[in-house]
């Protein structure tokens, strides 16, 4: 009855370590191997790579889009069955193995170590854009020392008679976003030239980043400390700030009223699994390699439950202080809004203050509907409902920096609390780069792309300054546009081919049995029937499904993205444009190399085995095992002495 | 007799009310005192009526550099709850005559923060209907804040670099003295005697001399 398919995998024992060789390097701590210096620097790494950007402006979002509170049970059940599992997988193939994701892949099976590339590629193309993106916090975080913050007011056109249009227009907040930030051109076709700014906060946060990862998990492993506990602080205390404010407990109520009728939607669960997913930070590669560095006795599977449970803890609490400032927010805008009209009713009927107030709004417009109906027509009374505001389902940048920023505004010692949240948003994002940096480094280091004479310092300046220089892309006029492409395109269909090649890779290429014997010598016990269960079935048939509806929706939907367009019509509303046609060249790039390496790579190699069998060179086979290392020292110190003497 | 007298003493008023309603030079103002103040407001009486007038005399006197503009020369009508009233301003040569628009316009402008403070309100609560309020000038920084903030950020960027770079130099430099005067010290202590035990202390690792090559110790 279970599933016992093992496909062929000649050759394996000989390119892992036995568990005796491990106990030995374990015991003598003769590997050359970076090390965790305690357990917390692991945890809050690991930590620190999942919860990220995504646990503060998406989860909270679709909770609120997908019915609430309801939205909590596909969530909780997916975790459950999808992000705990592959966690648990990452970490023990990786603690088992020793090695960087392609050492990883190439140990299990030559053939698989697309899997490996396409982990790197996918870590690349999204480090260069998520890097941007703490750019653009940078860039908040350096303007928020002043007072007025300079996204509360729009600023004053050149003869200084009246308001910049294209401010008035819109709103101070969606001004300084979209013009003294990003100065963003009104198509994806237009470059706009580099912005100086930018530049200047793009080679910050990657001078921040270099910093912090100069030797490895040496340095990111004391960075950690901060940038993995500060977020929660700042959580904590915009918590305390926002339940003092107005409104807030609406916010937090409308968050989470449950609405159960979204549970029958099939793209609630879809969106609840993806979230999981990219929330989990899997199939990056850094996950592997992060618990490579562990000792081998490490109890992967309690590791992999704890932060599961840390991970979506943080969601829920992100999503209540997000939506209590949120609340806070709607409120103002009802409030202004009822204000407003209560002023035009006042003004035209020459009432006195106070005649009108927010509790008798209501009828006191009826009543003066029914005596003066063409009157009150004629003054286009704006609707104001709290609902609509607090529905207003922002997520993504347009919440940090637009949505957010406005709050912020409207709250006494408003640079303080600017100061606060972008320091927090630059952490959550940082600590998050630390894992994508580490999935792009080791696998360099593991396919010998520099040469082994280099420092790490060296090779890590080099990626870094490499990616600061593709990443040019994104700062110029157009530069929002590619980001958002980056993200829709590279982030997303790869991972999901990358995770579920992982599943099938390590329960059926490496073996199921081997696997459990390995998590025996670990953590001594063997993985119970959920773990069975999940990995070889469960797992990977939602990973499939996923991967099927995500998939279906990008190739059948027309794909268009939102653009700034002061010339459009319904400015300030973001015109939907369609993609030119060279665009779909570079999404086919974006998501189909990382995604075909994995095959591919196989392929190639298939093809260069079946041409090299004629030419039989088969190089000294290096094993990983200190006995061999010692005769190798040996056979060093004797041809030095023989040359010296 | 008594028709005519009654007549002379009512038609100034009447004319000035006349002027004041039919005119278009008038502004009407509109006073938002309880937004402004809320629990502090005061009430909106003839006193205050006489502050607004002698405000809007005293701006007219500024703006006109003429010492001849009384409150008499202020004529207010349409006085509703809302707080809200239409003024005319005559010439104080002839009461007839009303200053042009244009000029109270001017006046009210360069005068508008004085009014304001007199009566404790601001742009927003003190409307002018048709006067839009001067905005304020940007303020304009010598050195923009954000370019302090960057210039602190990058520094401890490059101090932490060339921090974090020197110590692995000197590391390495560190090692390599280490390891070249480890090998110095092995073959004096080879030259000298055959017993090597005490030269193995630094190494990593023993080298077990029982089963090397090496024909060090046997030759001579």
């Amino acid at each position: 009855m279970k599933l016992k398919l093992k496909l062929p995998n000649p050759g394996l024992q000989d390119r892992i370590l036995s568990h005796d060789e491990l106990e030995r390097l374990e015991v003598e701590e003769a590997g050359d191997r970076p090390k965790w210096d305690n357990k917390a620097q692991y945890m809050l790494t690991c930590v620190g790579f999942c919860v990220g950007l995504g646990n503060v402006w998406r989860f909270p979002y679709l909770c609120q889009s997908h019915g609430g509170g309801a939205f909590m049970i596909p969530f909780l059940i997916l975790l459950v069955f999808e992000g705990i599992p592959l966690l648990h997988l990452e970490f023990a193939i990786g603690q088992r193995l020793r090695k960087g994701s392609v050492g990883v892949w190439r140990t299990i099976n030559p053939y698989m170590l697309g899997v490996g590339i396409a982990s790197m590629c996918v870590s690349f193309l999204v480090s260069l854009y998520y890097n941007t993106i703490i750019a653009w916090v940078m860039w908040y975080f350096f303007n928020s020392f002043q007072e007025p913050l300079p996204w509360s007011q729009c600023p004053i056109n050149a003869n200084r008679t009246g308001l910049v249009s294209e401010c008035e227009r819109s709103s101070p907040v969606d001004y300084f976003w979209y013009r003294e930030t990003l100065n963003t051109s009104a198509a994806i076709d237009e470059t706009g030239g580099l912005q100086w700014w930018m530049i200047l906060c793009l080679i910050s946060a990657w001078g921040v980043l270099y910093v912090c990862c100069i030797r490895g998990i040496e340095t990111t492993g004391k960075a950690v400390y901060v940038t993995s506990t500060l977020p929660y602080v700042v959580l904590t205390i915009f918590l305390i700030r926002g339940l003092t404010l107005k409104g807030s407990v609406d916010g937090i109520k409308f968050l989470f009223t449950p609405d159960l009728n979204e549970l029958a939607n099939p793209s609630t669960w879809l969106d609840a699994g993806a979230q999981v997913f990219y929330s989990f930070s899997l199939a990056f590669g850094g996950l592997i390699s992060f618990s490579s560095y562990n000792s081998v006795h490490n109890n992967c599977e309690q590791d992999a439950v704890i932060i599961s449970i840390i991970n979506a803890f943080t969601s829920i609490y992100a999503a209540t202080v997000i939506y209590s400032i949120i609340g806070f927010r709607a409120t103002e805008r009802f409030d202004d809004c009822l204000s407003g009209n209560i002023l035009t009713l006042l003004n035209t009927f020459d009432l006195p203050e106070g005649n009108i107030t927010q509790n008798n709004y209501q009828e006191v417009l009826y009543s003066l509907n029914s005596t003066n109906p063409d009157i009150i027509s004629n003054l286009h009374l704006k609707t104001c409902d709290l609902n609509s505001f607090l529905s207003e389902g922002v997520e993504g940048t347009g919440l940090a920096f637009i949505v957010f920023t406005e709050a912020i505004t409207k709250m006494p010692l408003s640079p303080l609390w600017s100061v606060l949240f972008f320091i927090m948003l630059f952490c959550l994002g940082l600590s998050s780069m630390f894992g994508n940096i580490e999935g792009v480094l080791v696998p360099l280091q593991d396919l010998k792309v520099f040469p082994k004479s280099w420092p790490k310092e060296v090779i890590s300046g080099v990626t870094c300054l490499v990616c600061c220089l593709v990443g040019l892309i994104f700062v110029q006029g157009s530069g929002n546009y590619w980001l958002a492409l980056f993200d829709s395109f590279a982030g997303s269909i790869p991972l999901l081919v990358i995770a579920f090649s992982e599943m099938i890779g390590v329960v059926y290429v490496y073996g199921i049995d081997r696997f459990n014997e390995d998590m025996i010598f670990m953590i001594g016990h063997k993985p119970n029937i959920f773990w069975q269960a999940t990995w070889r079935v469960i797992s990977p048939l939602i990973m499939l499904a996923i991967f099927i509806f995500y998939f279906s929706t990008i190739v059948t939907k027309e794909i268009f993205y939102i653009a700034w367009d002061p010339e459009s019509e319904n400015f300030p509303t973001l015109e939907k444009k369609p993609y030119p046609s060279w665009i779909y060249v570079i999404i086919f790039l974006l998501a189909g190399i990382p995604s075909l390496s994995v095959p591919g790579t196989a392929v190639f190699r298939a093809i260069r085995e079946y041409c090299c069998k004629k030419h039989p060179s088969a190089p000294v086979q290096e094993i990983d095992s200190v006995s061999y290392k010692v005769h190798i020292q040996d056979e060093e110190l004797k041809s030095q002495k023989v040359t010296e003497i | 007799m008594l028709a005519g007298v009654l007549l002379l003493i009512f038609l100034p008023p009447l004319v000035a009310k006349d002027l004041c309603k039919d005119s278009q030079d008038g502004f009407k103002v509109r006073l938002s005192i309880k937004t402004a103040l809320g629990d502090d407001a005061y009430e909106w009486n003839e006193s205050e009526m006489f502050l607004f007038r002698s405000t809007l005399a005293y701006a007219m006197r500024k703006q006109t550099k003429q010492d001849t503009y009384n409150i008499t020369n202020i004529l207010v009508c349409n006085d509703t709850q809302r707080v809200s009233f239409v003024f005319v301003v005559t010439s104080p040569g002839d009461p007839d005559q009303l200053i042009p628009k244009e000029q109270i316009e001017e006046a009210v402008r360069q005068n508008k923060h004085r009014i304001n403070n007199a009566f404790l309100l601001s742009d927003m609560t003190l409307e002018f209907v048709g006067i839009p309020p001067t905005l304020a000038a940007p303020i304009i920084y010598d050195t923009e804040p954000w370019l302090i903030v960057f210039g602190v950020v990058i520094g401890a960027v490059a101090v932490g670099i060339v921090a974090l770079l020197m110590s692995t130099v000197s590391k390495k430099r560190r090692a390599k003295e280490k390891a070249a005067g480890l090998s110095e010290e092995d073959e004096g202590i080879v030259k000298e005697n055959g017993t090597a035990l005490s030269g193995l202390g630094g190494k990593e690792g023993v080298y077990n001399q029982t089963f090397s090559n090496d024909n060090r110790f046997t030759e001579l």
